[in-house]
């Protein structure tokens, strides 16, 4: 029951978000254009221009970022049995914020940006793994420091790009693009993004239940008959390749990943099986709204991320505090 | 059954577990008592798979455990640790039902099946009225009882417990320790490490006790816990006593009671 309003909720946010902007179209607009688009006589007017290539791939792009961030937040808290954990603890937001700054510092095309922002963030995450593997210390605690050694590498070598950079044009380049915003989203970066942020979908929806074990701790998992290393390393891997894929096309977009699994969770309860659906909706819905916001407000674009962390951190305390109850 | 073969286990260059060798059969309840130190939970990690031995080896039904898969052995053994708090508030069935784990291909969710065992491994614990209770917020003795449940879910041959009585009041205790009893009544290998002298007289077939890693005596209770014995463990006077329960049962009480120093 909750699932369904939940659905009717994403599609009155979908159309919603086709309605406003700064060309208004009304509903029977858009239906007349989409009607038009597919069934008419194929000369496109300037709405429908709108509508397909630009509005459409950022409204998908909205809901797919927001879903795979929250998607992935609420495994890693799962994973590392910490409420607290987004999905950018091993370094994946640091890694694609580096190779995004660097693409730009060598004044590369957008989709080489997108694709050293994905690269660089995938390999941040692998040599936190492998660092942790290294340090054979605990399994979780031992990962989320490698990550905060390899977030903070990554980190400091965008601040060395910043200040390299010529001040004129890339400077500003790097600035907005490490601020987020989807305002540049068009269908070639949003396919380019869809493929490996599906292959980690599909996976991290499989092992839902499992995530439920693991959070009871590695010694009751594998005596509850789990292969904890595989699952750790099944998760990891699909989690970052959504972050790193999203982060790719919208830059640094913060708190999703955080504050929409407390949301599910209240909503839904602690078990997986139900609750990653639900993130995975609610993330999807809380985005597009959030970058309708960053689109409206003013008469110039609002970087997303600014939004979501100014959005987020009120929110998160009002959840916080309603939701606390047990978890400690 | 479970067959603990010459098991040694050195961390580093400290050898932790020295040789240790015991068997336990179908439907015993073996208590493990020691001090704290002794390697107890060192023995535990080591039967359950946890930590490899550094010789010797851990056998169930002539399997080496070290050998098994995790989902095989889940199958055969199930494992109570000591109650506590995961950090999401999950519903005691959704915990009872996470036993079913080692039975599941590997990406499924449990079906079902699943469901009415969680269902009845509930109801043989008495507790099938807190199915719907949020884990966290049951007391310290109802989620003993839940994680036992998760144990029977799992539908093993063997249980392995650690003092699973450890943070529960003294009502709670014996509880727990009935229900244990009744269990292994039933046909479940069960392993128990206790450091309370007087559990084990209350409900084992068979005690060994442990001190700095090594084993120091194996047989039935009435006769490892005497008064001398508990002396050279714990080193404090302990005095012994029987009474007999209202069924009929004869059981010793061990007390400690220790000679007070410099007054």
């Amino acid at each position: 029951m909750k699932k369904f309003l939940l659905i009717l909720l994403l599609i009155a946010a979908f159309l919603f978000s086709f309605a406003i902007g700064r060309y208004a179209i009304s509903l029977p607009q858009l239906w007349s254009i989409l009607y038009g688009h597919y069934f008419g006589s194929g000369a496109e007017t300037n709405l429908e221009t709108v509508v397909f290539n630009i509005r459409l791939p950022r409204i998908f792009a909205a809901m797919l970022v927001g879903a795979a961030l929250s998607t992935a937040g609420a495994a890693y808290q799962g994973m590392f049995k910490n409420p607290l954990v987004s999905p950018d603890i091993l370094g994946a937001s640091a890694g694609a914020g580096f190779g995004a700054c660097l693409a730009i510092y060598y004044s590369q095309s957008g989709f080489v940006i997108q694709l050293s922002a994905f690269l660089f963030g995938f390999v941040a995450v692998l040599l936190a793994y492998l660092i942790n593997i290294k340090l054979d210390y605990d399994p979780t605690v031992g990962l989320v420091l490698s990550g905060i050694l390899i977030s903070t590498l990554f980190s400091s070598g965008t601040g060395a790009l910043k200040y390299f950079a010529d001040a004129n044009d890339k400077l500003p380049a790097i600035t907005f693009w490490l601020m987020g915003s989807l305002s540049s989203v068009d269908k070639g970066d949003l396919f380019s993004a869809l493929i490996p942020i599906t292959l980690g979908f599909i996976p991290l929806f499989l092992v839902r239940w499992r995530l439920n074990v693991l959070a009871f701790g590695e010694d009751e998992a594998r005596t509850l008959g789990i292969n904890t290393n595989r699952l750790r390393l099944i998760v990891v891997l699909s989690s970052t390749l959504v972050t790193a894929a999203s982060v790719s096309i919208s830059g640094m977009v913060g708190w999703i990943g955080l504050v929409i699994p407390h949301l599910a969770r209240a909503i839904v309860g602690p078990n997986y099986r139900t609750l990653l659906p639900v993130t995975f909706i609610l993330g999807a819905i809380y985005l597009l709204l959030v970058d309708d916001l960053a689109r409206c407000l003013g008469s110039v674009e609002v970087p997303l991320g600014i939004l979501t962390s100014l959005i987020g951190v009120p929110f998160f305390i009002l959840i916080f505090k309603n939701n606390v109850r047990g978890w400690k | 059954m479970l067959e603990i073969k010459n098991v040694s286990y050195s961390y580093g260059k400290s050898e932790i577990l020295h040789e240790i060798s015991f068997k336990v059969e179908k439907g015993e309840l073996m208590c493990v008592l020691g001090p704290n130190g002794c390697g107890k939970t060192t023995l535990l990690k080591n039967i359950l798979g946890l930590l490899t031995p550094s010789a010797g080896s851990v056998l169930i039904d002539g399997d080496e455990v070290q050998k098994l898969s995790q989902k095989k052995l889940a199958q055969v053994m199930g494992y109570i640790p000591q109650a506590h708090t995961p950090p999401f508030p999950f519903k005691v069935f959704d915990v009872v039902l996470m036993g079913r784990t080692a039975y599941l291909s590997s990406l499924a969710i449990p079906n079902k099946k699943d469901e009415e065992i969680a269902q009845e491994a509930l109801a043989k614990l008495n507790i099938t009225h807190l199915k719907d209770s949020i884990y966290t917020k049951i007391s310290g003795g109802e989620r003993q009882l839940v994680l036992i449940a998760r144990a029977l879910a799992q539908q093993p041959k063997i249980l392995i417990m650690d003092e699973p009585t450890s943070s529960l009041d003294f009502g709670k205790q014996t509880i727990v320790l009935e229900h244990v009893r009744l269990l292994a009544r039933k046909g479940i290998s069960i392993l128990m490490v206790t450091h309370d002298p007087g559990h084990a007289l209350f409900c084992a077939d068979k005690v060994v006790t442990l001190k700095k890693g090594r084993l120091l005596e194996l047989g039935i209770p009435q006769d490892v816990i005497s008064e001398d014995s508990m002396r050279a463990m714990y080193n404090t006077e302990v005095k012994i006593d029987r009474m007999q329960l209202p069924d009929g049962r004869i059981i010793c009480v061990c007390v400690a009671v220790p000679k007070p120093t410099g007054i």
